[in-house]
């Protein structure tokens, strides 16, 4: 039976669900000492004096470490591929605080009321300074949030940290304003996406040991253990040969962990103790110094004929990366290179960002990375359109849709090769009764109900820079161990991959035994971000496999005495004429008496990223006396290529759209106006619970990605982009109020009602 | 200080703070499928059985669970069996992280509620978040458990 196109259980799965000890705390060693992190209560500020000796004094206390303790190099904890476009901004602890959050001390201690106590004991004077909170201030603000003269930028990204600017560009094609005043109509709206935080249940955790080579070994639920082990070597001032990073089960990531958060806290306190160390964020900690989505304003303009046809696009999104550049150059990027291609058929396109530092907490990646922001904007910008137009914003998106076979200008010029777009958006409008329901009926209790779509593409892994090795190897009795270092984060990956593995051996999943991660023993990998598992790393699977299958075929052949070309290998037995030996024999004997071990290993990167492709629609229900706004059925219809698990790629597309409900209508990073977090818990940040998605329904349209194993692309990242637009748009057609600052509270509905 | 209580059938005699959550006690005894997912009692993910009732042990003190019966996964497995299968058919823990006190909390349900309504069973299990699944395949799963165990108790 074919693997690939089975809904396998996760390889995993059974330990997962009974509750064994899988985690990264659930493995630290029990005398790890514990670590704890004074920080700054201060927006922006200089530490004039800091008196540590109380703190040290303390029962209990191992060390305390503070600015004057830890190395002088700058870094970046964004975990990227060479060469690194986040500037290199951080140290581990800073004399310059620079958010709300930022460390000041490292206590560790053998508790952990002991290392909380410990942390009140430190005293610390800081010269208050003014702070620039408001992104749309910060550029070329006389409060510089890197004035240091170490700052450096690896790659050029138009970043000058003279004028708060951490990424500028501009690319465009064709005559944008030319075309715009040719228009009939022209849209220019400003739309507000806010910072939302990833919210995985596992937060940021990471213990570290010497090992018996006297080599700093850190075990870390990060998504990027290869760029960890780069990161914190970088930050400690220390050979890359002295790290070992390991990656246990995973909590969770959705892009909070391919940033190096937490983990240069216990290796620095393993550094100067030698002793093991662990620390736990607490979810206020994950809630306020860590690493959420980028903040967006996003101007779009959008022109096009009275019939229909867009001509023309400008897109100029403000980002605000907050205190330090992780992602910052990047994630802007996507905004409107993953958005402007779905309308590839328009004669012009202008994209140009500012991406600014301000005095609030560093942001990051969380899945979508951009694309997320630019969609809402976008989508939310073609739905106003179609409004002005007077057209169904379906029938206008069919009509300037990117199809198969067409050539994505603002997409790096690639072709879309692979696109079921258009069966997407048929489908979804089935899905949900659009011809009925659009757009608005009033239920018999007042209550409005409405539906409102969005598309949206995302990649798959980084075209020209990711990079994945995978290797397998035959043990006894003709046993597979497949090796990556993608990192499964509960995505599934593990499976996915032995899927394919068993596919190319003619095998059951179960044949395969798979393991990561471990920087000494995988082979590399990126990590697993940029929807770039599935797509790259499956590859070198399929690669491996392939030289496997060669090399057993050929050991097979020798064994039977024949030519390797005339023999062949059925998953069991090697064959040549009449004369079969099995892998079991084959196998046994390539591990005796000097024979070569039966082991392939294949690197896999791609000149494009093929975009997976989706539609979503959304029905909501309005109570126009409170304004609340409840999803009551989520429809989509996905284009991710060849579905490799469907199980698991449904319950990404569910999960991603779940997401994308709490992003479109509760989640929100709010500060004071001192830059102190208020949503600092589950609390003030609402995530959505099972009492707020009561209905997503999702199919799949499949194409086929001629680049990718099996014809796969990628499914984790796309599905949390259509939501808020789609969402937005329903409450439109319900109530006639257009929210374009995310989240829509009930507040902004009943404020654009005229109720409130 | 000592607090006795009876772990998974076993009489302990943990020597806690006395400010000890039930929680630290429980990962003291090294009864790891006990997560915290916020200290603020919003996840679900410490979920136990206290005296035979689902309880967030991140709010319990430990000091007042002295004498009681508590109950974690780890002297659950045979029960939850059935529902892991179920949910794992469905890819529906994901992470994985939830999953312990989903599943708690879910075997608590199956012992209070007659044939729950799936509104019923989105209700009782409200406070058990997830971030991952979108809690629609954990719906698929949890009504195939349920009717499996009700076939099965005919």
């Amino acid at each position: 039976m074919k693997q690939v196109g089975q809904g396998v259980r996760k390889k995993d799965a059974m330990a997962l669900l009974c509750g064994k000890p899988v985690y990264t705390q659930d493995l630290a060693p029990a005398e790890c000492l514990c670590v704890k992190l004074l920080r700054s209560p201060h927006a922006n500020a200089m530490i004039r004096q800091i008196d540590a000796s109380a703190a040290r004094r303390m029962p209990g206390v191992a060390c305390v470490l503070t600015h004057e303790d830890a190395p002088r190099s700058r870094f970046t904890l964004a975990g990227q591929t060479y060469p690194e476009p986040s500037p290199y901004d951080r140290l581990i602890l800073d004399r310059h605080v620079r958010h709300v959050g930022d460390p000041v001390a490292i206590v560790a201690a053998e508790s952990a009321r002991a290392a909380e106590a410990a942390l009140r004991r430190i005293r610390v004077q800081y010269e208050v300074l003014p702070a620039v909170l408001d992104a749309e201030q910060a550029l070329d603000h006389p409060v510089l949030v890197h004035p240091e003269d170490d700052w450096k930028a690896l790659c050029d990204v138009g970043a000058d940290n003279r004028r708060n600017l951490c990424a500028q560009e501009v690319v465009s094609q064709g005559d944008v304003e030319a075309e715009l005043a040719a228009c009939d109509v022209v849209v220019e709206r400003t739309y507000r996406t806010q910072a939302n935080q990833q919210c995985m249940m596992e937060t940021f955790r990471a213990y570290s040991y010497m090992d018996a080579y006297g080599r700093l070994n850190v075990v870390s639920s990060t998504q990027v253990p290869f760029h960890v082990r780069r990161i914190l070597a970088n930050a400690l001032e220390m050979k890359k040969s002295a790290i070992r990073v390991i990656k246990p089960r995973i909590g969770g990531g959705f892009g909070a962990k391919q940033t190096a958060v937490c983990e240069m806290y216990p290796a620095l306190v393993t550094v100067r103790t030698g002793r093991p160390a662990l620390l736990v964020f607490t979810r206020e900690e994950s809630m306020t110094a860590s690493s959420p989505r980028h903040p967006m304003t996003i101007r779009v303009r959008l022109g096009a004929t009275r019939a229909g046809d867009i001509r023309a696009m400008d897109m100029y999104p403000l980002s605000n990366t907050g205190a330090y550049g992780e992602h910052g150059p990047t994630t802007v990027g996507l905004s409107g290179h993953k958005s402007l291609p779905l309308y590839s058929r328009a004669n012009a396109f202008r994209f140009a960002y500012d991406v600014v530092y301000t005095n609030t907490m560093s942001s990051g990646a969380y899945r979508g990375y951009g694309a997320t922001q630019g969609l809402f904007a976008m989508e939310s910008a073609i739905n106003e359109l179609a409004h002005t137009l007077g057209m169904d914003p379906a029938a206008l998106r069919a009509r300037n849709m990117v199809r198969e076979g067409e050539q994505m200008p603002a997409y790096y010029g690639e072709t879309a090769q692979s696109c079921a777009l258009d069966r997407c958006l048929a489908r979804v409008q089935e899905m949900i009764g659009w011809a009925d329901k659009y757009p608005r009926r009033v239920l018999e209790n007042g209550h409005i109900r409405a539906v409102g779509l969005a598309l949206a593409m995302q990649g798959s892994g980084i075209s020209g820079v990711d990079t994945a090795a995978a290797s397998i190897r035959v043990g006894d009795d003709g046993t597979y161990n497949l090796m990556i270092g993608a990192t499964d984060m509960g995505t599934g990956c593990d499976t996915i991959l032995a899927q394919m593995a068993a596919d190319c051996l003619d095998c059951d999943v179960a044949d395969i035994a798979v393991s990561g991660v471990d920087t000494d023993q995988s082979p590399y990998d990126t990590g697993s971000y940029a929807s770039s598992t599935t797509y790259v790393t499956g590859m070198a699977v399929v690669k491996a496999c392939g030289l496997l299958r060669e090399k057993i075929v050929a050991a097979g052949a020798q064994l039977l005495g024949c030519a390797a070309e005339d023999a062949e290998f059925d998953g069991t037995c090697v064959r040549c004429g009449g004369e079969t030996v099995s892998l079991r024999d084959v196998a046994n004997r390539s591990l005796a008496a000097g024979a070569q071990e039966l082991f392939a290993s294949a690197s896999h990167g791609s000149p494009v990223s093929p975009p997976p492709f989706m539609a979503g629609a959304a029905e909501v229900d309005i109570d126009p006396e409170t304004g609340e706004v409840r999803v009551v059925d989520y429809c989509a219809a996905v284009d991710c290529g060849t579905v490799v698990n469907p199980n698991l790629a449904r319950v990404q597309t569910e999960g991603g759209i779940a997401q994308g409900i709490g992003m479109a209508l509760y989640e929100d990073v709010r500060m004071t106006d001192r830059g102190r977090m208020m949503s600092n818990s589950f609390m003030q940040y609402k995530i959505p619970t099972r009492l707020d998605v009561p209905s997503i329904r999702v199919e799949f349209e499949q194409s086929y990605e001629p680049t990718g194993p099996f014809g796969a692309k990628s499914i984790g990242e796309i599905v949390i982009n259509t939501p808020a637009p789609a969402i937005a748009d329903a409450v439109y057609n319900a109530v006639g109020v257009r929210v374009t600052d995310l989240p829509i509270t009930p507040e902004k509905v009943l404020r654009g009602m005229g109720r409130l | 200080m000592r607090i006795e209580l009876t772990l998974n059938g076993q009489r302990v005699c943990a020597d806690m703070p006395a400010d000890a959550t039930l929680y630290e006690l429980l990962r003291a005894q090294g009864m790891k499928s006990v997560k915290c997912g916020c200290e603020t009692t919003n996840c679900g993910l410490c979920t136990v059985h206290l005296n035979g009732r689902p309880v967030l042990s991140c709010s319990q003190l430990a000091a007042r669970c002295a004498g009681a019966e508590v109950v974690t996964l780890e002297g659950l497995q045979d029960e939850a069996q059935l529902l892991a299968q179920c949910l794992a058919d469905e890819g529906a823990e994901q992470c994985g992280f939830c999953s312990p006190g989903l599943v708690m909390n879910v075997l608590a349900m199956a012992h209070e509620l007659r044939s729950p309504t799936p509104e019923q069973v989105d209700r009782y299990l409200a406070g058990n978040l997830c971030r991952c699944t979108g809690y629609m395949s954990q719906r698929r799963a949890i009504a195939k458990y349920l009717k499996m165990r009700e076939e099965g108790a005919r």
